[in-house]
């Protein structure tokens, strides 16, 4: 067991940020934290990282309790916050030089390991990294946190404010990572990123609403779904909410998810419904279920 | 200790990379020096003057000399009737009018008692009475003179001495002053700034996450800044001292020693400062209000700690400042060494001590 949570709780003054929460992840796993922000993600990682300590509950990484041992984690994780702590004014390989030289290992010792994020911003190597794109310090950051050869890593909303291509090829390094056997938590609020993980917790304000591997939560939505589209989408949208049966009705790109309460539901009703209503170019079909469905239905039910 | 040295070549980068504080280190300490040096004084230099002899004879044509021929005064023009006193003051040219009875040399020798009257501008009432206590000084001497050629019987001479500072330069009380201001802006205002601003940008999580020891972080943070400050020391006792004529009397290793101590007073304080602040802004203002002004005005560096009432007297005590400046002035213009000054020292060494230890203390090695 990698990373262990016994029912930890942590509040800030009258805000429960986490409440009693409980999971574990194993050796060589990718493990999702997936939720909106203020769900308590950070509050989980910096309790796991022993920058925080928890009011209830107790914790263990790597083995070692985040507590008691908290010197032993220190040398043994690679940490990326939120945001990406870098230092602006340096460069891009004096950043991952001096996070080398602090735990105690050079950039050639461990090229082999960022070999192929490195790669891609060495070109930049003299580069400020205050200059650099949002996808180039997402690299550096991720670099920097693993020149010491963690076992563990934690991200913390690493794809935030990064391009979609960047993003992609994020996920790409994570799964090669993952393939040397290093344990890796990270924490996202897209529900497409959650899809990559081995298994995941969808959290909602201080609480864990399910954890399972991504398909298995998707197949947990209770209901058929349907995608639906017409000429008028905000229009649609409310007469969707105000009919009488509707179980759910939710904007998903460029469809609306729309569940129904029944279960001998035929959408022919519905199609004359919206009919009635005026709506031109109606489209209804079958779809399959995703997480950010399953994570709506259970966070509407909380 | 390869990774402490990594760490104060960070340190190091950072400072030579920010032009904002390269300035206030190296920028301020030499604009203040020469601003106090040559803006800010207490001496009156070439101040101009005017003279309405209504007597016009040997003994005041001779006394005018000697005031328009000392390098305080210029007289810039005479006046020859009452209404022109007033009117000349109303234009601001003058600071101070010089008023000769009629008459005078007769009384004088007659009598033995003329009358000058001093009229001076009171809206500057320090310069105001720097004047006059120039001009009686310059009046008393003409006297002196005077009375040695009739010699007059009963008379006690005040013979004045100013010791340690004769020609009462106030370059000698402000090298100090700047010397601490310097050391304590830039030991505690740069070292809180410098911490919360890792704070700030979120490194600080990084370093916290890491085998670092808490010790470490703060002493690489600290590390920099003493080599900095002593630089900082130097160039102002130099310039002090080629420029404004300052005297090194004691011992400049001393001096070396106590500026240290009271620069790792300075430090812990701004480290305590960047434990109770979360960002550089707020870092700034504590240090500002809560260093700066205390140190410029309980200090005695500019107001005379004897002259306060008693609760600031108190206050000045716990401000570490105000023993430094005792200190580097004994040394400076006393020449006194620990002998004399083992008190204060002892006094010094015990606050740094304290800080340091309460600033370690309150170090947090997690994010509460």
């Amino acid at each position: 067991m990698s990373i262990r949570l016994n029912n930890i709780s942590k509040s800030y003054g009258k805000v429960k940020a986490v409440q009693a929460i409980s999971f574990e992840v194993n050796q060589g796993e990718i493990f999702g934290l997936i939720g909106p922000d203020g769900a308590g993600k950070t509050t989980l990682f910096r309790i796991l990282t022993t920058l925080l300590l928890p009011d209830i509950g107790d914790a263990q990484v790597d083995g070692k309790d985040v507590v008691k041992d908290y010197k032993a984690i220190r040398n043994h994780v690679g940490y990326m916050p939120g945001r990406f702590s870098l230092y602006q004014d340096l460069s891009v390989e004096e950043n991952l030089d001096f996070f080398a030289t602090i735990f105690g290992t050079s950039i050639e010792a461990n090229y082999e390991l960022i070999e192929d994020i490195y790669t891609q911003i060495e070109p930049f190597k003299k580069r400020r990294a205050g200059d650099l794109s949002g996808g180039m310090k997402q690299k550096l950051a991720l670099s920097c946190a693993l020149i010491h050869k963690p076992n563990v890593l934690f991200l913390d909303e690493p794809t935030t404010g990064v391009d979609p291509v960047s993003r992609k090829e994020f996920w790409e390094m994570l799964k090669r990572l993952q393939a040397k056997g290093i344990t890796i938590l990270v924490s996202t609020p897209y529900m497409d990123e959650a899809a990559l993980c081995d298994r995941i917790a969808l959290i909602q304000e201080g609480k864990i609403l399910e954890i399972d591997t991504p398909h298995n939560i998707a197949a947990r939505f209770p209901l058929h779904l349907y995608n639906i589209a017409a000429a008028d989408t905000y229009r649609l949208i409310q007469d969707l909410k105000a009919y009488t049966q509707a179980h759910s009705v939710f904007p998903f790109g460029k469809w609306v998810h729309y569940a129904d309460k029944r279960s001998d539901f035929d959408p022919v009703d519905l199609r004359n419904y919206l009919e009635k209503k005026n709506h031109k170019n109606i489209v209804i079909e079958r779809t399959a279920p995703s997480i950010e469905d399953t994570f709506m239905e259970l966070a509407q039910h909380e | 200790m390869k990774r402490f040295i990594g760490f104060i070549k960070k340190e190091f980068f950072h400072i030579f990379r920010d032009k904002r504080s390269l300035f206030i280190l190296f920028g301020m300490p030499i604009a203040q020096i020469l601003l106090f040096g040559f803006a800010v004084t207490n001496e009156i230099n070439n101040v101009k003057l005017a003279i309405y002899d209504q007597a016009n004879d040997v003994e005041s044509q001779k006394l005018i000399q000697n005031i328009a021929s000392s390098s305080y005064f210029d007289v810039e023009k005479m006046l020859y009737n009452k209404e022109e006193v007033a009117a000349t003051f109303k234009q601001g040219q003058v600071k101070a009018i010089l008023i000769f009875e009629p008459d005078f040399a007769k009384k004088l020798t007659k009598e033995g008692v003329a009358d000058i009257q001093v009229v001076t501008d009171a809206t500057e009432p320090n310069t105001a009475m720097t004047i006059t206590n120039y001009i009686a000084a310059i009046i008393k001497k003409y006297n002196d003179n005077f009375n040695k050629i009739t010699t007059t019987p009963y008379q006690i001479q005040t013979n004045s001495r100013m010791l340690y500072n004769p020609e009462l330069k106030s370059v000698f009380m402000f090298v100090p002053g700047v010397m601490t201001i310097i050391l304590m802006l830039v030991s505690a205002m740069m070292t809180s700034i410098s911490i919360t601003r890792e704070k700030e940008i979120g490194t600080m999580e990084i370093l916290l996450v890491s085998p670092l020891k808490p010790l470490q972080v703060i002493l690489g943070k600290v590390f920099p800044y003493i080599f900095l400050s002593i630089i900082n020391a130097v160039v102002i006792l130099l310039l002090g001292f080629f420029v404004f004529g300052m005297p090194m009397q004691g011992s400049l290793f001393l001096l070396g020693l106590e500026s240290i101590l009271f620069i790792i007073s300075a430090l812990a304080l701004g480290i305590l400062i960047s434990t109770i602040s979360e960002t550089q802004q707020t870092a700034m203002m504590i240090s500002l209000m809560g260093l700066l002004l205390p140190v410029i005005l309980l200090s005695g560096f500019i107001f005379p700690i004897a002259s306060m009432p008693k609760p600031l007297q108190w206050l000045s005590n716990i401000v570490p400042a105000t023993w430094y400046i005792i200190i580097i002035k004994g040394i400076m213009l006393k020449g006194v060494g620990l002998l004399t000054l083992w008190k204060e020292s002892l006094i010094l060494l015990g606050m740094t001590l304290f800080f340091i230890l309460l600033s370690v203390k309150k170090y947090k090695i997690r994010l509460e």
